[in-house]
């Protein structure tokens, strides 16, 4: 009973909405115990959270994989103008070489360099293998060092091979 | 309103849908491909860039650029559905919400990615093209 009554004075049911309660209440089945639990604070929590490299490379990799789907489009319409005709693709090209085109690649850049990097992190994750919080804080520091460098790098490469 | 649910019933409602494990090895496989495809496809913009409609045509009759960019679209379109799914479940919490956006990115990935194959193949295979490179 007094276990009951702690339960139900968790300071957490203010302010939040949804929480585990949503996340059960799709599932078929459910226990009248299981919606009675009240909301628990959901993961992450960018208002108590302190920041941290590992935080901010897990943002960046989801962030970069919405950029990079984005991406695939502009590379689907890229392939259907080619295969439309001449004039598409030299529309298609100057709006990809304009103002705006250049800032949306030069995200892109950074976006598959950035998601592929650290993708092999996550790889190695998946393998078991260096979950150290400090050496993830390093490898975090490292993938973004190196998306920097490879954006600089392909963009310097495109100015001096005609591709700007 | 007391449940008559015994536990085991509840636990079997509750227990995984016993097919996540193929998406998860998808997911993993394409992304071991796609780190050098994704290396690759930079290089190959940095190339096709400056080439112009002509040249760009003739890039991709070389088979193996066709074969790199076939396999990189359609990987990346594969990856990129599984991924935007995980996204779709992970935020929207609403049923109908959630089955709407599913519903949705599948069609976006799958179709957006078949027309891109077909897209590069019928450059790629078209045979009248007067390009002397």
């Amino acid at each position: 009973m007094r276990l009951i009554a702690v339960l139900s004075l968790t300071p957490f049911d203010a302010g939040l909405k949804g929480g585990w309660k949503s996340i059960l209440s799709w599932g078929e089945g459910m226990s009248d115990n299981a919606r009675r639990l009240p909301d628990r604070p959901t993961s992450p929590h960018l208002t108590v959270w302190r920041w941290h490299a590992t935080m901010l490379s897990s943002i960046l990799h989801r962030a970069s994989g919405v950029s990079l789907y984005a991406g695939a489009l502009i590379l689907a319409a890229w392939a259907i103008c080619l295969a439309v005709g001449p004039e598409c693709y030299a529309g298609y090209m100057a709006l990809l070489g304009g103002p705006i085109g250049k800032i949306v690649l030069l995200g892109l850049t950074a976006a598959i360099f950035y998601h592929t990097a650290n993708g092999i992190r996550h790889l190695v994750w998946d393998a078991g293998k260096a979950f150290d919080p400090k050496f993830s804080d390093l490898t975090a520091i490292v993938v973004i060092a190196f998306t920097v460098a490879a954006t600089a790098a392909t963009w310097i490469i495109a100015g001096m091979t005609g591709g700007l | 309103m007391t449940s008559y649910r015994t536990p085991r019933s509840r636990a079997a409602g509750l227990g995984s849908a016993k097919h996540g494990v193929s998406t998860w090895i998808a997911e993993r496989v394409t992304s071991v491909a796609l780190v050098p495809l994704a290396l690759w496809a930079v290089f190959a913009a940095l190339r096709v860039a400056p080439m112009g409609y002509e040249g760009a045509v003739a890039w991709l009759h070389h088979p193996l650029n066709l074969t790199f960019s076939l396999l990189f679209a359609g990987l990346s379109f594969y990856h990129m559905g599984m991924g935007m799914a995980v996204i779709i479940e992970d935020y929207i919490h609403r049923r109908s919400t959630l089955v709407t956006l599913l519903l949705l990115n599948a069609f976006v990935w799958f179709g957006f990615g078949v027309a891109t194959i077909v897209a590069l193949l019928k450059v790629a295979l078209a045979t009248s093209v007067g390009v002397a490179l």
